[in-house]
């Protein structure tokens, strides 16, 4: 869990999971912007092989879902060893289960995905803080740091939260279980806050 | 906590920046992809780019420009004007447009509210409409403000968010390019009858009227372009003037 250097060389391989499910070209730019290339792919294969793995989305989940078990990536994902970093629907979806569309998730994080429904407007748009922040995910950022958000269904607070914000309620806007990570935040709009977690994320160990 | 977002506006025409004056006299302020840039580095929290083309050639030349943003700018940010279809939609987001934003296209034909919803996500789907008041009663007009239609308001916006739309952009040609301060009671109505959250567009001329439309107009979001361009208001005065009136803001 020591954010270590092996890996973190030009070659590293950084693939974004292609499955259909919107702004992705916002990611690869990001890590562009960042001094790396990444490929969008969604060949089993050339995803097994990398380094590091972002799993994006944007869209409705339960779409979302089916154009994943279409090709075969909802098996895949769970099993994968390296560093996975899901962003948004991305992290919902490695869930037990979102209420968006009474949808299956993958099941990484234990945790059921609930609609935002506490006095609040749905959806949430627009920039909140992190707290709480408990991983390397997080090295060199501070406490109550902005973060962009857009989105409507949350995860509650649980054992695996690294980071938690407000929104009528408390709850995670970010997951880690073993190599798997979860941003409910766009680190790729998140200004130089989101561009210092994706770079903590690519610094982290090949092998974790 | 939620901040409270301040949103400048940079109008397109041809792939260069322009803004309107009660939308009919241009003034030229600028390269799209470098004052994008520029406010992201001063502290936007998002930008809405509205293409107000009327050339064969505009989607195109749109679809290539938010790819030029896309790469350069790490903050979220809206695409409208002109947009008509799923196709339409789908090329802006692919490239690295975070939401679009449809206007006429929604009042002509208001299931395409329904139908990007249901293919892209309610989060990325903004409805702007523009209103001025007729008679005491405020109506939704089409084409920039130019063209009335018998859409109240109130109602108009109530359909929008049922069918589907994440967010609504309101702005008021009573106010737009007065500088005299948003439709902040129209705002507020707004911001009570609806779930989704609410830009104020139009009127901004003092920081002042961007603390009036947050407490009295109870807008989530602050929209302006030409006090931004002209550099009467920097983004980053704006922001500590509403810290200090207890309006949270990311600084």
């Amino acid at each position: 869990m020591i954010p270590a250097l092996a890996g973190m060389t030009d070659k590293m391989k950084i693939v974004i999971i292609n499955y259909g499910a919107g702004n992705i070209q916002s990611i690869k730019f990001a890590i562009q912007r960042l001094g790396y290339e990444a490929v969008l792919s969604d060949n089993p294969e050339e995803i097994k092989s990398a380094d590091k793995v972002i799993f994006p989305g944007v869209g409705e989940a339960s779409s979302a879902m089916k154009k994943l078990k279409a090709s075969g990536l909802d098996t895949l994902v769970p099993q994968l060893k390296q560093p996975v970093l899901g962003i948004c629907l991305g992290m919902q979806l490695m869930c037990n289960y979102t209420e968006e569309g009474d949808t299956q998730g993958l099941g990484i994080f234990d945790v059921n995905v609930l609609r935002f429904n506490h006095g609040v407007k749905v959806p949430q748009i627009g920039w909140n803080q992190i707290e709480s922040l408990k991983s390397p995910l997080f090295e060199n950022v501070e406490e109550k740091e902005y973060i962009y958000l857009v989105h409507s269904y949350y995860a509650p607070v649980m054992e695996e939260t690294i980071a938690q914000s407000n929104y009528g309620i408390a709850y995670s806007t970010a997951l880690h279980k073993d190599n798997f990570y979860g941003t409910q935040f766009h680190p790729e709009k998140s200004s130089v806050t989101g561009e210092r977690i994706l770079r903590n994320f690519l610094n982290l160990s090949t092998t974790n | 906590m939620l901040t409270k977002r301040i949103i400048p506006c940079l109008d397109i025409k041809n792939g260069r920046t322009v803004k309107g004056v009660n939308f009919v006299d241009l003034r030229d302020a600028g390269d799209p992809v470098e004052l994008a840039d520029l406010y992201s580095k001063a502290g936007a929290d998002e930008l809405v780019f509205l293409d107000i083309s009327a050339t064969e050639e505009r989607r195109k030349t749109l679809a290539n420009l938010v790819l030029e943003v896309a790469e350069k700018v790490n903050i979220p940010f809206t695409v409208g004007g002109g947009i008509s279809s799923i196709e339409d939609v789908d090329i802006l987001l692919q490239n690295g447009a975070d939401k679009v934003s449809i206007n006429s296209s929604a009042v002509k034909n208001p299931q395409l509210i329904n139908d990007l919803a249901a293919k892209f996500g309610r989060q990325c789907i903004t409805v702007a409409i523009d209103a001025k008041q007729i008679n005491g009663e405020w109506k939704v007009h089409l084409v920039g403000g130019k063209v009335p239609t018998e859409l109240n308001l109130f109602d108009w916006a109530k359909e929008v968010e049922q069918r589907g739309a994440g967010e609504i952009l309101f702005t008021s040609m009573d106010n737009d390019g007065t500088k005299d301060g948003f439709a902040n009671k129209a705002l507020a109505k707004l911001s009570e009858e609806l779930n989704i959250p609410i830009i104020a567009s139009g009127g901004a001329g003092t920081m002042q009227h961007f603390v009036d439309t947050f407490k009295e107009g109870k807008a989530d979001a602050a929209l302006a372009a030409s006090v931004f361009h002209f550099k009467e208001i920097e983004i980053k005065d704006l922001k500590e003037e509403l810290r200090g009136n207890e309006i949270p803001v990311r600084l």
